[in-house]
């Protein structure tokens, strides 16, 4: 009934990095951690053997949200914050479609929370790479929703005064069924996340910390310096014991208290560690919360469950509508109402 | 048998008035199907509060249906009610000024409590007190008449008396020789299988009321109204957001496309909601979102999608809208946007109706921003204009602003079944060539394709931010961007060049013009008809077609030495047509969250006519 356009669809496996990358100047600042991420995703679409027609980039505002102009797939430069929810729209229709949602810590954590938090909890086929860097780019230096307490910007020249969001807890409150994180220069992780989220069924979350190196830069050096990063890193693994440090020395344990501390490995048993799972919401949770200095700070996927998928059930709910009334007109509805004859 | 003599009458108005939780609607909307079935023509006015349950005898919570029923084509629910049914002091207080003089007034007496009169601020019992001598009044225990009736049916008291509605209809009924037929169908359907002994109850209750009136000889007359002569044909009865749904169900299919609608609950437009929500066996896609933006943002989504894509809501949801709407112009995607008006400003009289959205959906969003507007003048029209807003949205590739209001919204109308195999079909193609293709490329309607996620070789991005002419790549270049906001307006102005010759109801030239639109037309077309018949030199156009304005409107409005505009606002559509026109437009406004009255606007064209000598 639908007049999509019936062609057949294009030869997947015979995509390369170079199909997805658009003829248009890439125009962010010279040393962004943006690049990475885009060359992460360019890299990994043509190995997912999805037909290129069918991606679609949808972004909101900021300097994270130019990505759609530089992937030449189909794709939306929106309004600030409701890309999520134009995507919704866009997967609703067609749940066919790949639809990614490209969004950073202003447009997703500030103005367009409402329409994240709703894209989880419905769980629409959607992919959501949240870049975060923590601070406001576009519109040169202010604080965000994710800055550090006491953060001195333009407009907090006294230091900010409020608490941050933490982008995967928010995830885990909307009860988000993919929820991962990753940082922009780790470009094997991320293209491991990118997979991962491209592979899950329903909304997936990738929060990448992304350095700006203009109005924020070294906002995550404790991590993404490749030294360092063993150290301050907690490299996630579903099955596997919570082990980190240069030689895996440490690792993660809870006591009665629920709490989580640093143990040392070899005088607590490995046994005695906190193991991965993605199922496990306390888990999830209790990942969100730690943090560099204090512990090591969680990469991978804290969380990924199987749960009804929004745009698949509403198609659903079409088709079995359909199926029980079949062959109706709108004709037959206007005359489904008590009618009468006049002569 | 009634010794009651039955005198004919042409035209009569009854308005039910009572507690929100009487059942008022309910039954105002029983006596408007079985007039329609009878064969008069109807016209309804549902009056309810935004409390969904104020105060039982409260003034606030007095909900009230008025409805018009006769044996000649009539536009309007009628000025005045001949006959009011007041089920408490509140009810009475409310709407007493309405009623005719000499009119009827059946008085819940059980109701008139010390209590409940002085909740509706009555100093002693109008029944008693010889305040209501100009009225024929009836006072009756309804209440208890409704308890008798229905004793031994199992019901508790509180149910019980919850079925007063039903013998007040049926003694309506017998006033105006209506048979019982229809409404006891109606409670068979409903109540029969869920709540037999509700079923029974609201049965003997309408049938004792119908009896009383038969038997208790209090009245002296009973009426008829005998059939109008309506256009033959097959009726049903609709209000304008049925219509609504229907011709947005109507134009996906004429188009071919799904039907998507985005959409968040708000008075008075959630019904459009609820009416397609319930069809999904006709493929519509219904998104309640989480709010206003994210209706419209899902809507733009399915737009780029391939889909038929609606966004509806009323004024308040269209400020929250307006970015959104410029994403749509800026992208040049179809969207259609419902705007069900409602008082305002702020959220002003959510449940009664106005007109003055006009100029924020014309205008009120940043930047040049044009879109086409149009409205709405009755219930049923608001299937054609679905049909034609989907239209012009298609053809151009922009979004289109649909005017309803509250009155439209919830008023019914019979309504003359259209043919859908007489209503030509909307084509529009999806773009499917790779070959030279350009987003941004225009056809003779400046329409430029529509390339739909899934098509091989036609990828492609579009955006907010100011598009090249042609490629619609991102451009920032000075003579671009003129070219462009110029571009933008010259689509919406091409539209013209597909509206039909104006309608001038009555004479080609002459003294007055009433130039009006949206649901004002039935007060206007009566006033118009009835200084016409008097033999005054007066015409009505009612406008569909507000943004582009009709091309032949400019040499409309110069062939009449005055034009007036009636609206339901403070004269927005006066203000454009003298800024479009540069002619003086006589302005007469009413915000009183109520429709015109026929002897308001006769009054103010008789007035303008003195002018005009």
């Amino acid at each position: 009934m639908t007049r999509y356009p019936n062609l057949p669809p294009t030869d997947a496996s015979a995509l390369s990095t170079k199909d997805f990358k658009t003829d248009q100047d890439v125009r962010w600042c010279p040393g962004c951690g943006d690049y990475s991420i885009l060359a992460q995703v360019q890299r990994t679409l043509p190995t997912l053997g999805i037909p290129k027609e069918d991606f679609v980039f949808i972004s909101g505002i900021g300097c994270s949200s130019r990505f759609p102009y530089y992937m030449n797939t189909y794709g939306m430069h929106t309004i600030h914050g409701r890309a999520p929810a134009l995507a919704s729209g866009i997967q609703c229709l067609r749940p066919n479609l790949n639809t990614w949602v490209i969004t950073g810590d202003g447009d997703s954590l500030s103005i367009g929370t409402n329409h994240l938090m709703h894209a989880l909890r419905r769980n629409v086929n959607l992919k959501i790479i949240l870049f975060n860097n923590r601070i406001y780019g576009l519109t040169k230096g202010q604080y965000s929703p994710t800055s550090e307490v006491g953060k001195k910007t333009k407009s907090t020249p006294y230091g900010s005064l409020d608490h941050p969001f933490n982008p995967i807890a928010v995830a885990l409150g909307a009860e988000a069924s993919f929820v991962a994180r990753s940082i922009d220069v780790d470009a094997r992780h991320l293209q491991a996340m990118i997979k991962r989220a491209a592979a899950h069924e329903g909304t997936a979350l990738i929060e990448v910390f992304q350095n700006c190196n203009i109005f924020n830069d070294g906002a995550f050096a404790f991590i993404s310096d490749r030294r360092e990063r063993p150290k301050t890193s907690l490299v996630l693994e579903h099955g596997k014991p919570m082990r980190f440090g240069p030689k895996k020395e440490q690792g993660i344990a809870v006591g009665r208290d629920m709490r989580p501390k640093v143990v040392d490995v070899a005088e607590h048993g490995e046994e005695n560690l906190l193991v991965h799972d993605e199922g496990n919401p306390t888990i999830a949770y209790l990942l969100s919360q730690l943090a560099h200095p204090d512990f090591p700070t969680p990469v991978g996927v804290f969380r990924s469950i199987d749960r009804p998928v929004y745009d698949r059930m509403l198609q659903a709910q079409v088709d079995d509508a359909r199926q029980r009334k079949p062959g109706r007109s709108v004709q037959d509805l206007i005359e489904s109402a008590h009618v009468w004859d006049v002569r | 048998m009634s010794t009651a003599q039955t005198v004919e009458l042409e035209t009569v108005a009854i308005r039910f008035a009572g507690d929100s939780g009487d059942g008022m609607q309910l039954t105002g909307t029983q006596f408007t199907q079985t007039s329609a079935l009878l064969g008069n023509d109807v016209a309804t006015f549902p009056d309810f509060p935004a409390e969904i349950r104020a105060p039982a005898g409260s003034l606030a919570g007095v909900s009230g249906f008025q409805l018009n029923f006769s044996s000649q084509q009539i536009y309007t629910h009628g000025d005045a009610p001949d006959v009011l049914v007041a089920m408490n002091p509140a009810a009475l207080r409310v709407n007493i000024g309405d009623l005719k003089p000499d009119g009827i007034l059946i008085a819940n007496t059980h109701a008139f409590t010390d209590k409940n009169l002085e909740r509706a601020g009555f100093e002693s019992n109008p029944l008693e007190d010889g305040s209501l001598q100009m009225f024929r009044v009836f006072p009756l225990d309804i209440t208890s008449m409704t308890l008798e009736a229905i004793s031994g049916s199992g019901l508790n008291q509180r149910a019980a008396v919850r079925c007063k509605n039903f013998l007040a209809l049926g003694l309506v009924y017998w006033m105006y020789n209506r048979p019982l037929e229809h409404t006891i169908a109606w409670i068979e359907k409903k109540f029969r299988a869920k709540a037999p002994d509700v079923a029974d109850a609201n049965l003997a209750a309408l049938k004792a009321g119908y009896h009383y009136g038969e038997t208790a000889e209090i009245f002296t007359h009973s009426y008829v109204v005998p059939k109008a002569r309506l256009e033959p044909g097959r009726y049903r009865g609709i209000n304008g957001n049925e219509a609504l749904g229907l011709g947005l169900l109507a134009a996906a299919e004429l188009s071919g496309l799904e039907l998507f609608l985005g959409s968040y609950p708000i008075t008075p437009a959630s019904d459009l909601l609820h009416f397609l929500a319930a069809q999904k066996h006709l493929g519509a896609k219904t998104f309640q979102a989480e709010d206003e933006i994210a209706a419209v943002c899902a809507a733009i989504g399915a737009a780029y999608a391939g889909g038929l894509a609606v966004t509806s809501t009323s004024g308040p949801g269209v400020a929250l809208k307006a970015e959104a709407i410029g994403l749509a112009v800026m992208t040049e995607l179809p969207l259609i946007v419902c705007d069900i008006q409602r008082g305002g400003p702020s959220t002003g009289l959510p449940t009664k109706t106005e007109q003055a959205d006009l100029l924020q959906v014309l205008y009120g969003r940043n930047g040049e921003c044009p879109v086409p507007v149009v409205a709405a003048a009755t219930p049923g029209d608001c299937f054609f204009v679905a049909i034609e807003a989907a239209r012009i949205a298609l053809r151009h590739m922009l979004p289109v602003v649909i005017l309803s209001d509250g009155y439209l919204a919830n008023g019914a109308e019979p309504w003359k079944i259209p043919d859908m195999s007489q209503i030509p079909r909307i084509e529009k193609d999806f773009h499917t060539e790779a070959e030279g293709f350009q987003p941004y490329a225009r056809d003779e309607d400046l329409g430029r394709p529509w390339a739909v996620p899934g098509t091989p070789g036609l990828e492609h991005r579009l955006g907010g931010l100011e598009k090249e002419h042609l490629t619609g790549n991102v451009s920032y270049d000075p003579a671009n961007h003129q070219f462009m906001t110029e571009l933008r307006a010259a689509k919406v102005a091409r539209v013209a060049q597909h509206i039909p010759p104006t309608e001038v109801f009555g004479p080609e030239s002459g003294d007055v013009l009433v130039v009006a639109w949206g649901g004002t037309f039935g007060a206007v077309r009566s006033a118009v008809e009835h200084l016409q018949g008097k033999g005054r030199s007066v015409a009505h156009v009612h406008l569909r077609h507000l943004n582009p304005l009709p091309a032949d409107l400019g040499d409309i409005l110069g062939r009449f030495e005055r034009v007036m505009v009636p609206e339901l606002n403070m004269g927005q559509l006066a203000m454009v047509l003298r800024a479009r026109y540069l002619i003086p437009v006589e302005s007469v406004c009413k915000v009183q969250g109520k429709p015109f009255k026929e002897a308001e606007l006769i009054r103010a064209l008789s007035a303008e006519l003195e002018h005009a000598r």
